[in-house]
């Protein structure tokens, strides 16, 4: 059972060790940025690695097109800015220079979904998932907490093709531990369980493991799942888990069309049909406010866990 | 621009100010410096320029504004609130949930907003469709870009047609503080001459001290007569932050905090300001 505490490190001031500990390891890894580096704490690289950590402006299409190019000639580019503008906003160029022509290029989205809080609806990526699952090969991690973030960053160094890596920048609360490894494709059965499962993702995680301590109160037995990437899924473990409990919740920061949700769906489907809910994003569009205001706006929190978990529960006792 | 209309501008121009100081004291945060670099082209334009009816926010016959640099929303709605768009008291909703003054302009929330921005470049290309569309009714589309923003690509697509379709009503401006998020834009992307760069695309150029409000008031006129089928750019000479020493003073003072004593200072040091 992993237990939420919480974290006082901003994942923005993490960032910059990493990289540099991986500029360090292995010479061809570089740093793009589209004239976001004061706000992911890295504002001080570009002067100490100037051919490397490169502050390319305002220009994210252009910065993806160059990392492609990069990756084509052995270099293994990191590229970062607000989500929406390294998806939404250079999709083609993600999909062509980069995934359809077989570049490898990592991308870093920050700020997912509500986590965009004042800067509102035109910065806050409900679909950012959706788009890179579309890309045949993408890789998708939704990040939970500091200490998956560093391990994510320093694990993506050699992967092929195109992951996306979407990130908050401010303290989250703390699930993983330093230790804790990860692989793509596998999830972390976070707490066991009979009666139904949860499979949640980013922030999502906390609020999923909150709903289940309230669960285990009432006597409901839930386990708690993080895919760890959404792309791939780990399928089996999801199928286990339907076959174990009848009764599956996803919760995710995401808009429910196209996200985390469709993706346990369609592994249902094509596995092993079950009643299943989502908690997410209705199909809405983002827009401003604080975490906590946007959280139960577009209810994102463990009461609506809760409630679609005892959803799900009546439809699986065919209630 | 005769001396009377000159004095009621820069009052103007003192007023949008004030009012933003208090929004972001509400807030505690912002975008300070951008909304305070573009504050004297947005009074002469609410004072001398456009054409509008503020209790008829969607009039016709009203000239557009797009702030393409949509983080200067603050300034913007300072503006409106005092022509009487809307109650001065949404002033103190900027950026609480379920607010109609989003950081970012959106033109379903707020009256007087003609177009959605935020997404750096994307109101350059809205504002051309608008003037494109307007150009037999002879409306005025005015663009506000950052120069920072002219980084993207897009603006210079837009640029390039705009030309070729003789937008002859929009009349752009560039906000040139010379900064952007992560510096002095020399240092992260030089734009080199941007008035030059306009100028051999094929628009009517001009540059002006952009916290002179009859220079650009002036150069509006001038625009407006001399264009003719040519878009006009006017590029401005600003300061990030201008007429808040403590914020111009601050190297990378594009969102920053204002606690309520530098907010009670600034006010002090606006109020002081000669017209
Ligand atoms: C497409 C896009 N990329 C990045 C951002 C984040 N961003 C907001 S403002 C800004 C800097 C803008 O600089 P400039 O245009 O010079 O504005 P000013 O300095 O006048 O405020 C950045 C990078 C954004 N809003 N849109």
């Amino acid at each position: 059972m992993y237990e939420l505490k919480s974290d006082t490190i901003d994942i923005k001031n993490i960032f910059p060790q990493v990289i540099e500990s991986l500029f360090m390891e292995d010479e061809n890894v570089v740093y793009l940025d589209a004239d976001l580096m004061n706000s992911f704490g890295t504002g001080g690289l570009p002067e100490k690695y100037p051919d490397r950590a490169i502050d390319m402006g305002i220009q994210e299409a252009n910065m993806v097109g160059v990392a492609a190019g990069m990756s084509s000639e052995g270099k293994k580019p990191y590229v970062h800015s607000f989500g929406p503008f390294v998806s939404r906003r250079v999709y083609d160029q993600v999909f062509m220079s980069a995934a359809y022509a077989k570049n490898s290029v990592r991308i870093i989205g920050s700020d997912p979904g509500i986590t965009a809080a004042y800067n509102g609806g035109t910065h806050m990526p409900f679909e950012d998932v959706a788009l890179y699952r579309a890309i045949p090969g993408a890789t998708i991690f939704d990040i939970v907490d500091a200490a998956q973030f560093e391990k994510v960053i320093r694990m993506v160094r050699d992967n092929e093709g195109v992951t996306y890596i979407r990130t908050p920048r401010k303290a989250t609360r703390k699930v993983y531990e330093p230790a804790e490894i990860f692989n793509i494709g596998e999830a972390k059965v976070l707490k066991d369980g009979n009666d139904v499962t949860i499979i949640a993702s980013g922030f999502m995680v906390a609020e999923a493991l909150t709903a289940a301590g309230e669960l285990d109160k009432t006597g409901i037995s839930a386990a708690v799942i993080d895919p760890v990437t959404i792309k791939p899924i780990d399928a089996s473990c999801i199928v286990k888990h339907a076959k174990k409990t009848g009764a599956i919740v996803t919760a995710e920061n995401c808009n429910i069309n196209g996200g985390l949700g469709d993706c346990v769906a369609s592994v249902l489907a094509a596995n092993y049909p079950i009643p299943m809910e989502k908690v997410g994003v209705q199909d809405e569009f983002g827009e401003v406010g604080t975490i906590d205001y946007l959280k139960e706006r577009f209810k994102l929190t463990s009461g609506q866990i809760l409630k679609q978990v005892n959803k799900v529960i009546g439809r699986k006792a065919g209630i | 621009m005769n001396k009377e209309l000159e004095i009621k501008t820069k009052e103007f121009a003192k007023s949008i100010r004030l009012a933003q100081i208090n929004m972001f004291r509400t807030l505690g945060f912002g975008h300070i410096g951008g909304s305070l670099s573009v504050t004297d082209l947005i009074a002469v334009l609410y004072e001398s320029i456009m054409r509008y009816d503020p209790n008829n926010p969607k009039w016709y016959n009203r000239d557009r504004l797009v702030v393409s640099k949509g983080h200067a929303g603050p300034a913007l709605y300072s503006a409106l609130a005092l022509k009487g768009f809307f109650p001065l008291s949404w002033l103190d909703s900027l950026n609480k949930g379920g607010t109609n003054l989003p950081s970012h302009c959106d033109r379903n929330k707020t009256p007087g907003i003609d177009m959605t921005t935020g997404s750096l470049g994307q109101g350059a290309s809205t504002a051309l469709g608008m003037s494109m569309a307007l150009k037999k009714t002879g409306q005025n589309v005015f663009l506000i870009l950052g120069d920072g923003e002219c980084n993207e690509g897009q603006v210079w697509e837009m640029a390039l047609s705009a030309v070729q379709h003789k937008a002859g009503n929009l009349i752009g401006f560039v906000d040139c503080n010379h900064k952007q998020l992560d510096g002095k834009t020399e240092d992260i992307l030089d734009m080199g001459d941007i008035a030059a760069k306009f100028n051999v695309f094929g628009w009517y150029t001009q540059t002006v001290n952009g916290h002179n409000v009859s220079q650009l008031y002036e150069a509006i006129r001038n625009a407006e007569q001399n264009a003719c089928d040519r878009p006009s750019m006017i590029v401005m000479e600003t300061v990030k932050g201008k007429g808040v020493a403590l914020v111009e003073e601050i190297e990378f003072n594009h969102h920053i905090t204002l606690s309520a004593e530098q907010a009670s200072q600034a006010i002090e040091e606006i109020n002081k300001q000669e017209n």
